[in-house]
């Protein structure tokens, strides 16, 4: 897939200098960098859906306010304005924005198959499981008495069981993806000042999408279109634009600091002790940090380990091709695919880790098994797509959307 | 199984006989850093140097009691009275329960100003955020629940201790609690107020071992038990946030 995509010309993101801390994508290169870490965000995503064991310690929502979610959506934004933009340039808008369609489908199909297989073990909870400990707990499942309202509410995203709420957002922010794409390819710098808008709006007055049986979606669209729009932005020659600032030692000095600032908060958390060194004004100024609606501090964090790691990962790091990163690189190069398998993954394992009464030890094992499970998955995709690929006389253009392909 | 239900029978019976040795037993110890806290309870304090009865009110959910005729005595309220009677004898200590079964904290806050003008307590246990939580209500909403409700109480002269969600291991994939005990801990901070981590101490005594709470368990023997354990933790918050010296009762 690497070679196919090498013959179309790339002309917007050409690294002029390829120094540069910045995540320009050069043409016929694959950017390992971005696979990398959605690879890294897809298994985080999936240990912190398990429940905490040893690896969670590893996640880094404990060292920082933001968490792979931003990564994935982030690095979502990226690559499919990356992709997409280029189909534009190629097919133009009609088709691609059929494309982006036909993806939100299948979006869509796979949100609806993870549901099906959380009411597969919700329903063996309810019927199985009796602990008079936990009667007041046991009343969230009263929902399957209702399985008219539940399903219908499900299929319209409105219902939407703990693990399972980013799919949807995905679904949204795609749908509006042919729209935004437009826009940005014309006046980049206007549309991310629109979502930068929206964003803004959003906080002010507090929009959101219900929820049911009740609340909000657990993490707003409104909100976190911001870092998809900026992803894409990123993508159409921002990152390219942003280079010399990125590269300057005063962002540098701001990272490090905010980064470090954000773990000694972090720190507070688990530490109780520590607790009282921290301001009580900063506290109240702070929070709560809101995940819905992607706190501004949180964006910040995820700014803040991004030029971060632009600056010391360059996309030549022979580490990148090594075969110790290949299974997270492979993993992030299908992401919808593995994302579903991590969702469905974390299922089975509560199921065992209860039917066991499993202790740590099962614990890291079922862990260890998942991620193991996901690379070889991820493993036989790619085999599969390259198989593909040799026999069929595909034009390049359809396999150049490889690369959102799975996203 | 077998031998954590031997020993806990063991030590409930010697707890019967020894109420004032409770501290020794390692079953269902807590770590220290959960009992330890900045937040103090001045009303418990003081009537504990005057010698005059402290009065205590749980306000909570349905998983402040146990179901099943010996469910009132075997929940945490009835143990927490007792532990704390054994551990400051010759104090006056009652505690009363007013629970609101499938209420969130939004409802509770609407009663909470006339029942603690009613009852006068002298400490409030405010065990809170299950419902809300089953329901999904909005943290915002959520939090601003918490703040009128502290308020009120703070406001009636009485102290509070907040006390956070159950830990059910088996219900994590349905419900979402680190939310809603993020926000339980941030307006406790927020208020002075204590709190009592039930979710982090029920973990931490899983992870010891000393109770599966994963498991299947019709009985309510494993539950009684856990709710003796609460309430046994919960007087040493109290004594520990109370800064008392329950030895200061000896000397007269």
């Amino acid at each position: 897939m690497t070679t196919l995509t090498a013959s179309v010309s790339e002309p917007k993101a050409v690294s002029q200098d390829a120094g540069k801390p910045a995540l320009p994508v050069v043409a016929g290169e694959r950017e390992l960098r971005l696979d990398l870490f959605r690879g890294l965000a897809l298994w985080l995503i999936f240990i912190d859906h398990l429940p905490p064991n040893i690896l969670t310690w590893f996640t880094i929502r404990n060292y920082g306010f933001s968490d792979a979610t931003e990564i994935f959506i982030f690095i979502s934004g990226y690559t499919a304005a990356f992709v997409y933009s280029r189909a534009m340039d190629e097919r133009g808008f009609v088709i691609s924005s059929a494309r982006i369609f036909k993806r939100v489908w299948q979006i869509y199909v796979a949100h609806v198959f993870l549901f099906m297989i959380y009411l597969a073990e919700i329903s063996y909870i309810a019927t199985s499981f009796e602990n008079p400990l936990y009667s007041e707990e046991m009343g969230i499942l009263d929902f399957l008495k209702h399985p008219d309202t539940t399903i219908i509410e499900a299929l319209l995203l409105k219902f939407k069981p703990v693990n399972m709420d980013v799919l949807p957002l995905y679904i949204v922010l795609m749908l509006f993806l042919p729209f935004a794409l437009w826009l940005m390819r014309r006046i980049p710098d206007i549309t991310l000042a629109l979502a930068v808008l929206l964003y803004a709006l959003t906080w002010q007055f507090d929009l959101a999408l219900p929820a049911y049986p009740n609340g909000v979606w657990a993490f707003n669209p409104f909100a976190w279109q911001l870092l998809f729009v900026f992803g894409a932005w990123c993508a159409l020659g921002g990152a390219r634009r942003m280079a010399p600032i990125l590269a300057s030692r005063a962002a540098l000095v701001m990272a490090v600091a905010y980064l470090l600032f954000a773990f000694y908060v972090t720190l507070t958390w688990h530490v109780p002790q520590l607790h009282g060194y921290l301001p009580r004004w900063l506290e109240s100024w702070m929070y709560p940090i809101n995940k819905t609606d992607l706190d501004v501090l949180r964006f910040a964090h995820f700014l803040a380990l991004a030029a971060i790691t632009v600056r010391f990962l360059r996309k030549d790091w022979p580490g990148l091709k090594s075969p110790w990163l290949r299974p997270v690189i492979l993993c992030g190069q299908h992401s919808l695919e593995i994302f579903c398998i991590g969702v469905f993954l974390a299922f089975a394992g509560h199921f065992i880790l209860a039917e066991t009464s499993g202790g740590a030890g099962l614990h890291f094992v079922i862990s260890m098994i998942g991620l193991v499970i996901m690379s070889c998955a991820a493993w036989l995709l790619s085999w599969y797509k390259a198989e593909v690929n040799k026999s069929g006389k595909r034009p390049a253009l359809a396999v150049s959307a490889d690369m959102v392909g799975s996203n | 199984m077998r031998i954590v239900r031997i020993a806990g029978l063991a030590i409930v019976g010697w707890l019967a006989v020894t109420p004032a040795m409770a501290d020794d037993a390692h079953f269902c110890s807590v770590p220290a850093y959960l009992l330890s806290t900045d937040a103090t309870l001045p009303n418990v304090a003081e009537a504990f140097k005057a010698k005059s009865p402290i009065r205590v009110l749980v306000i909570g959910s349905r998983s402040s009691v146990l179901s099943g005729p010996d469910g009132t005595v075997n929940s945490y309220p009835a143990r927490f009275e007792a532990a704390l009677r054994g551990k400051l004898p010759g104090i006056e200590i009652s505690v009363a329960t007013d629970l609101h079964p499938r209420e969130t904290a939004a409802d509770v806050v609407t009663k909470i100003e006339k029942v603690v003008q009613e009852r006068k307590p002298t400490l409030v246990v405010w065990q809170t955020g299950t419902v809300d939580a089953m329901r999904s209500i909005d943290p915002d909403d959520f939090r601003a629940a918490l703040d009128s409700g502290l308020a009120a109480i703070q406001k009636a002269d009485a102290d509070v201790i907040l006390m956070n969600l159950q830990y059910s291991p088996r219900m994590e994939t349905v419900l979402a609690a680190t939310n809603y005990n993020d926000t339980i801990r941030v307006v406790a901070q927020e208020h002075g107020a204590p709190l009592f981590d039930r979710f982090s101490i029920m973990r931490a005594w899983t992870e010891a071992g000393d109770f599966d709470l994963f498991a299947q368990a019709h009985s309510i023997g494993v539950a009684a038990r856990v709710h003796d354990c609460i309430g046994r933790a919960l007087s040493k918050l109290v004594i520990e946030a109370a800064r008392i010296n329950p030895h200061d009762l000896e000397v007269r």
